[in-house]
């Protein structure tokens, strides 16, 4: 609009007509956002202020109750503990390990193509059918984890089956789906540094790693923390792979937020109790969007 | 059942009734029915085999068997779209016997007496233990169609070379002990397999605990209306004690959680010489051991005993007078004794009638595979599946309970004591 404004006095005639079309340029967009998004949210905020309907016993206003519950819920501090563990070890690991893969195919090594392809392929699997190959390397005795233990004469972990190592289990099959993703967007960042900033680091007689670490790094800021933000998003919301591998167990161990809200809405059927799980979701979710608009919009000045 | 109090009992549809309830000339009654893929084998072509031949003999009525995946995801579709309501929703289902609260608590049940309008006595042909899970308020809510229970599966071979008879599944507790003892490794360097046993605990332990718990004398796990639970009775904790202690004091089973999905691979790579799982995977195993195998009743403590499992067919409210006749129609078709033999041999699930064991067709199955005979022979011991009302939630709590105590975060006595409290607190509300 900022870039209209100086010509709307020559074309006051038509102004009317501008914002018809401005709506009916954005309506579709809008539409698919108020159907799928902000109608879905709005309900769900709704639908958590009123208890779940029975067969025998309708729906009535109950107010914050079902928070007071999740106050109370055993269950709902173990999943937001494991959440965070989860975020903890995947968010750090994964852009760690991004980034540490993005640098490696962005120099000339022999077979970069298949390398770039190879670090990518995670990403483009489906999580069900990579959580299906995991569920091979973790299974004890014959699985792949276990026979490399085996071979080094040590004996077999059953993975997932402890409560010490299902969580991280589970976190490890995270990592390795999303770090191909976001060793993207640091590859597109690595390409776009004009190599003359290092060429003339170097003339200058800097050594790589300070290269790397006054030069590279700071350059790859914004990307970094778009990809945190990712980062944080996926923690909460990518957990298909607990389907196959341990369905939360044992006995909560591996379980998550949306994992939970998933089994109260569909094996408890409490419609209810799972908005308002989802409200505290979206709540989080929304904080972590909002990081991204507050922080990345100011120090898009790198660029 | 009287005409009149079919009407009266079937509210919605009374007015459908009245009008004629034989299909008109050249219309064809569609029934579409969710059913789930739960053990080995080409389930879903059976199906449509069914489904064609079943319209061959009944050319006015045509059924559908659309795939929903698990139990699980059957449930929650089936329910979504009951709920969603338009055409495509199903009339029937093939679900978890034990899910019939789930169902009857959203009132989408119609009662099998309201469909056989007074004619409901072919009910009683199938075997009683069956039924249990069928049977709420005084009425039948659901058909018993491919069921299943538990035994143990033996690796003859191992037991060779352990100096056991291989011909002979341990009878009781101690001798299922003593002879996982001899065949774990760490006892026995002799021996072929690196664990004795495998009770897998995986997703629903609770189902083969079962087993552990009725034989210790618990025959019921919950009440049959389903508002009360019995998890911290002495014989629950003392069958957990038992359980818990195979791996971690006998050390004769992998510690942790055993999954229940690969089992029968560790079985077949001889990873363990016993494993209990489902009569459900006797195709399965007849299929890949690659070495001779037995199949035992589950061996007894106090008593002997199994829970039964599997799914059952459930018609729902959704439906005409015209279409409730052809859903009837079709569970009597696809429950008669040579089709339930047919079913039977090519799944491994137990036919469900004594009728089904007396065909031909089975006979001679059983003359060439005997092993097929030890579910059925164990039905006489057997007991209804834990079932309550919120049942998924319920069987969360105990599931929870029985993880704990094995991975060793707390005693038997201890989890189980929770467990009942938890459950105490959501049945609270159904107890008047």
């Amino acid at each position: 609009m900022a870039v209209i404004a100086p010509t709307l006095p020559r074309v006051r005639a038509f102004r009317l007509g501008d914002h018809v079309v401005a709506w009916a340029l954005i309506a579709p967009a809008l539409l698919f956002l108020v159907v799928f998004t902000l109608y879905p949210a709005a309900a769900t905020l709704v639908q958590s202020l009123y208890s779940t309907p029975l067969a025998h016993r309708p729906s009535h206003f109950i107010g914050l109750a079902h928070f007071r519950q999740m106050i109370a819920d055993p269950t709902f501090r173990e999943v937001l503990a494991n959440n965070l563990l989860y975020a903890a070890g995947s968010i750090p690991l994964s852009v760690a390990l991004a980034l540490a893969m993005a640098l490696l195919v962005d120099a000339r090594i022999p077979g970069r193509g298949f390398a770039r392809m190879a670090y990518f392929t995670p990403t483009v699997l489906p999580l069900i059918a990579a959580a299906n190959i995991w569920l091979f390397f973790y299974t004890p005795g014959y699985g792949l984890l276990d026979q490399l233990l085996n071979r080094l004469g040590l004996p077999g972990v059953n993975w997932l089956g402890e409560p010490a190592t299902a969580l991280w289990a589970v976190t490890m099959v995270a990592i390795w789906k999303q770090a191909g993703f976001f060793m993207i967007f640091y590859l597109a960042a690595l390409q776009q540094i004009p190599p003359s900033l290092r060429e003339a680091a170097a003339v200058e007689g800097a050594s790589r790693w300070h290269s790397f670490r006054r030069v590279t790094l700071p350059l790859l800021g914004p990307t970094t923390l778009f990809v945190l933000v990712n980062a944080v998003i996926g923690a909460f919301s990518l957990v298909d792979s607990l389907f196959v591998l341990t369905q939360g167990g044992p006995d909560n161990a591996s379980n998550l937020l949306l994992y939970y809200i998933y089994q109260t809405a569909f094996q408890y059927w409490d419609g209810g109790y799972a908005a308002a799980l989802t409200v505290v979701l979206v709540a989080i979710l929304a904080l972590a969007a909002l990081a991204q608009f507050l922080f990345i919009g100011r120090r898009t000045h790198y660029r | 059942m009287h005409r009149r109090n079919f009407l009266k009992l079937s509210g919605a549809s009374a007015v459908a009734a009245a009008l004629p309830t034989v299909a008109r000339a050249g219309k064809v009654i569609d029934l579409p029915i969710y059913y789930p893929v739960a053990v080995g084998g080409p389930i879903a072509k059976i199906m449509d085999g069914y489904a064609a031949a079943f319209h061959r003999a009944n050319p006015g009525i045509r059924v559908h068997p659309i795939y929903t995946g698990s139990y699980q995801d059957t449930t929650v579709k089936a329910l979504t779209a009951l709920h969603g309501g338009g055409a495509s929703a199903p009339k029937l289902a093939v679900a978890l016997s034990v899910d019939i609260f789930t169902y009857y608590d959203q009132g989408v049940l119609v009662p099998i007496e309201d469909l056989t309008q007074g004619d409901h006595a072919w009910l009683n042909g199938f075997y009683p233990a069956f039924l249990a899970n069928s049977r709420l308020k005084g009425k039948t809510w659901s058909v018993p169609f491919q069921r299943s229970t538990p035994v143990l599966y033996w690796n003859k071979t191992a037991f060779k070379s352990a100096g056991l008879d291989p011909d002979r599944a341990p009878a009781n507790w101690d001798e299922m002990r003593d002879y996982a003892r001899r065949l774990t490794r760490a006892h026995n360097p002799k021996s072929a397999t690196e664990w004795g046993l495998q009770i897998p605990s995986s997703g629903f332990p609770y189902w083969l605990f079962q087993g552990l718990a009725i034989e210790n004398g618990q025959t019921h796990l919950a009440a049959a209306d389903g508002t009360r639970t019995y998890f911290d009775s002495p014989e629950t904790i003392g069958a957990l004690d038992y359980m818990v202690d195979l791996s971690r004091k006998a050390r004769v089973m992998p510690a942790g959680i055993i999954n229940w999905g690969t089992t029968p691979q560790d079985f077949f790579k001889s990873r363990c010489a016993m494993m209990w799982t489902t009569t459900g995977n006797l195709t399965n195993v007849r299929k890949h051991a690659p070495f001779p195998f037995g199949v035992g009743m589950l061996p007894k403590h106090k008593r002997r005993g199994a829970p039964t499992g599997g799914g059952n067919l459930y018609v729902f409210t959704n439906t005409t007078a015209e279409e409730r006749a052809a859903a009837l129609r079709f569970i009597r078709w696809v429950t008669a004794p040579e089709q339930t033999a047919d079913w039977g041999m090519q799944t491994g699930y137990i036919a469900t009638s004594p009728a089904a064991w007396e065909t031909p067709a089975l006979k001679r199955y059983l003359a060439g595979f005997p092993a097929a005979a030890v579910a059925r022979d164990q039905l006489k011991y057997a007991e209804p599946e834990l079932s309550t009302h919120e049942n998924q939630r319920v069987t969360q709590v105990f599931n929870n309970a029985l993880q704990a105590a094995l991975t060793g975060q707390k005693g038997p006595a201890e989890a189980l004591k929770k467990a009942q409290a938890d459950a105490d607190a959501i049945l609270q509300r159904y107890r008047v």
